[in-house]
């Protein structure tokens, strides 16, 4: 029988994706997945995934369920694929994106590796919510989940056809209540679970703090400049902001202001009122289709979503750079799009399919860029 | 139906163990403590499990006190000789391999002012007895060493040191033995180890978890761990676990009455999977080639995970081990391979398969089918997986 290892976070979605596995009768696998030594404090940081806890959980679910249940390390893949490019963005000035990087280099990438090499297995199941469609051509198509509310796609982009074709999404067809019911039911222990929220290798959410501790980050002052160059305030380190930020500016000007621009250079955080903040234009680099290539070459029509649960927004897309497969692509919006936050994830969709997409480059020139609402934290999944 | 290899984490509970404890279980509910008649029968059945394991360590029944398990009879062991002799000196002598319950229990003393000293070992394992004398000290109280070792099987020269100990520690100088791994298979004699303290743990031998038993050599003090009734003798408080110490009375007994049939069986099928692992290409041997538990194979398999191996396993249907029962996933190397001189990354590639009395032929030949060929195709994906370990190239 065709083996699926799934990935049991300890909450009630993957657990209830590995519920619905077993009960089908399927050869399934739970693991967890231990991926940074936050794992070491059991209850100091009960709101995080990654907590020991959360390993009993899932533990304890995957007895419920009678599937064999493994911890897996994936410390060292994990450093590798998620927290040195997160570190590293926050120093470049970008926003970065960790959980995209978990699906396409942890979960998908690392585990479904040794899934495939190590332990006979032919696919990686998450809790994700997200369809895979196949095509009649055979090939594999993403598409967002039945619950529009809470569909993940946006975080799973970056999934090659190769990784998509070995994924599988069993709450794709259905409702978060619908989940909860489905836990109810079995009586699975983590029924009643609240969201897991929040970075889950942040405990306390404090990045800056795991910046310290983790790149040796030394935050030094600098300028903070209104749109016109002006010196209006400074600054304890540039790698503390995010685009679109508007609190813990320590700057009161007329209008609200907006992190606009962060540059790591000059250490410089550029200021700017809610309307500099829009663009019709977004640069993305590294950018990849989940169908291997683009629809089309040249241009062609998508809609793009700049966060999570973010609208999607009309536009055209046409590679930027003028090589075989091109990586780096332009967006024009038919609207503007408001904080595009350089290092987040531009995501292409045509209807319910998600096509691909890239991280969002600085704008060129000063005006517009940035990221989510007024906070500055990372999206997650 | 699979096969269980992991003989040094815990055994099944024997037949005739479980018959003894049944009447226990059920009709003989008395406390052990109680003056009535319900009260005698269940101390009847105490006195008679002290009586039949002493027989078997040449001690005398009041010498042995029963606990929870050999991490109560360690801890009990060495945090209570350590603060009856905390009058004459601070200093504690133990070995860099020993098994956690020793060892965080004496680093846990350091927090009060007690020296523990943590000899080095060889490449096998062994420590070197002059390492023993050259530790003690006028102010040394206490040497707590493993007979055998849990992870490795590598057996120490425990009569030798216990000789040093003899001739050179000052008066009062406890030796304390942790005979946990060693028991199913070598001769317990306490007066032949010549120890003072001595921790067994019945589910090492085919006895009930939750019992284990410490020997406490006549006319040696040892503060009590635990406070409330005067049980054991004034050493363990708390009503007695009447039915396990018969239990582990049945095993121990038995275990000691087979011994040597039982090393001589386990010995053989060790060593026919022992040639098939040595034989595979980065297969080398941890612990001592000779002297060592006859029922234990430990071993460094390279470039690779023996986690992933014992998963594999697993999934495959047979029970090991990495080597101490880790489950919370850390990366940590085993301290007793470090401290046998292994790097981080030989460490990491550990695997350890423990064969008990229970084991049958049939099993080892299914085993010598699987384990060489799980360890041979994990170690091929290893490779590939270091070299791309995010597939971040095209899965095949």
């Amino acid at each position: 029988m065709t083996r699926t290892i799934v990935a049991m976070s300890g909450g009630v979605d993957s657990s209830v994706a590995a519920a619905l596995l077993a009960q089908a009768g399927e050869d399934v696998v739970g693991v967890w997945m231990r991926l940074h030594d936050v794992a070491d404090s059991v209850s100091e940081f009960k709101k995080s995934c990654c907590s020991l806890d959360a390993a009993e959980d899932a533990r304890r679910v995957a007895g419920q369920l009678g599937i064999p249940f493994y911890i897996l390390n994936l410390e060292r893949e994990f450093a590798r694929g998620v927290l040195e490019p997160f570190l590293a963005a926050y120093q470049e000035g970008r926003t970065p994106s960790p959980c995209i990087d978990c699906n396409s280099f942890v979960k998908f990438g690392a585990l479904l590796g040794q899934a495939r090499r190590l332990y006979d297995a032919e696919f990686v199941a998450t809790g994700h919510y997200a369809r895979r469609v196949t095509r009649s051509d055979g090939r594999a198509e993403l598409h967002r989940a039945k619950d529009g509310d809470k569909d993940q796609t946006y975080f799973l982009y970056g999934l090659r056809q190769d990784q998509l074709a070995a994924s599988r999404f069993p709450l794709g067809e259905l409702t978060k209540p619908e989940v909860r019911e489905v836990a109810r039911s079995l009586g699975l222990a983590t029924a009643e679970k609240p969201e897991s929220q929040g970075i889950c290798f942040v405990p306390g959410g404090d990045y800056r703090e795991a910046l310290r501790e983790r790149a040796g980050w030394n935050p030094k002052p600098g300028a903070i400049v209104d749109a016109d160059g002006t010196r209006v305030g400074d600054h304890a380190g540039s790698a503390g902001f995010t685009v679109g930020q508007r609190g813990g500016l320590g700057v009161a000007l007329g209008a609200p202001r907006y992190v606009s621009r962060i540059d790591p250079i000059s250490n410089t955080i550029t200021l700017g009122r809610r309307e500099d903040l829009e663009t019709t234009t977004i640069e993305l680099s590294t950018v990849s289709f989940v169908d291997g290539g683009p629809p089309s070459a040249d241009e062609f029509r998508a809609e793009v979503r700049i966060r999570h649960r973010g609208e999607p927004i009309a536009g055209t897309v046409r590679p930027a750079e003028s090589r075989a497969r091109p990586r780096r692509w332009i967006v024009e919006t038919d609207s503007p799009v408001w904080a595009a936050a350089p290092g987040q994830a531009a995501v292409l969709y045509d209807g319910e399919r998600c096509l691909g997409g890239g991280r969002i480059e600085p704008a060129a020139t000063a005006s517009a860029t940035s990221s989510s609402t007024s906070s500055a934290t990372a999206a997650v999944a | 139906m699979a096969i269980y290899l992991d003989h040094a984490a815990t055994t099944p509970l024997r037949q005739e163990a479980l018959e003894a404890m049944l009447p226990l279980l059920g009709g003989t509910y008395g406390n052990p403590s109680s003056p009535h008649s319900f009260g005698r029968q269940a101390r009847k059945a105490l006195d008679e499990a002290h009586e039949r394991i002493a027989a078997r360590l040449n001690c005398g029944p009041r010498e042995l006190v029963l606990t929870s398990g050999g991490t109560e009879a360690l801890n009990l062991g060495l945090k209570g000789a350590a603060w009856a002799g905390r009058a004459r000196g601070h200093r504690i002598v133990t070995t860099r391999v020993e098994h956690h319950a020793a060892l965080h229990a004496l680093r846990y003393l350091e927090k009060f002012g007690f020296e523990v000293i943590e000899l080095p070992v060889d490449r096998y394992g062994r420590v070197d007895p002059d390492d023993v004398d050259a530790a003690l000290t006028e102010r040394t109280i206490l040497v707590a060493i493993g007979l055998a070792n849990n992870e490795v099987g590598t057996i120490q020269p425990i009569a030798e040191v216990g000789r040093r100990i003899l001739t050179h520690a000052p008066k009062g100088c406890l030796f304390a033995v942790d005979a946990i791994a060693a028991a199913p298979y070598l001769p317990l004699d306490v007066d032949v180890l010549g120890c003072d303290l001595l921790a067994i743990a019945a589910h090492k031998f085919e006895g009930p978890k939750g019992v284990g038993a410490l020997y406490v050599r006549k006319g040696t003090t040892i503060l009590a761990q635990q406070q409330g009734g005067s049980q054991e003798r004034h050493r363990r408080a708390g009503t007695e676990d009447v039915a396990g110490a018969v239990g582990m009375a049945v095993a121990f007994d038995l275990a000691a009455a087979e011994r040597d049939a039982t090393a001589r069986k386990v010995r053989k099928q060790r060593d026919r999977l022992k040639s098939a692992l040595l034989a595979l290409d980065g297969v080398e041997l941890t612990g001592h080639p000779r002297e060592r538990l006859p029922g234990l194979l430990s071993v460094v398999i390279g470039e690779t995970d023996g986690g992933a191996v014992v998963t594999k396993l697993d999934l495959d249907g047979i029970a090991a081990s990495v080597g101490a029962a880790c489950t919370t996933g850390s990366l940590e190397p085993s301290h007793v391979l470090t401290a046998m001189g292994y790097p981080e990354d030989e460490a990491r590639g550990s695997l350890r398969i423990s064969i008990g009395r229970t084991t049958t032929d049939d099993e080892i030949d299914a085993a010598l089918e699987i384990v060489p060929r799980v360890v041979v195709s994990a170690r091929a994906a290893a490779s590939v997986l270091a070299a791309d370990p995010l597939s971040e190239g095209v899965l095949m």
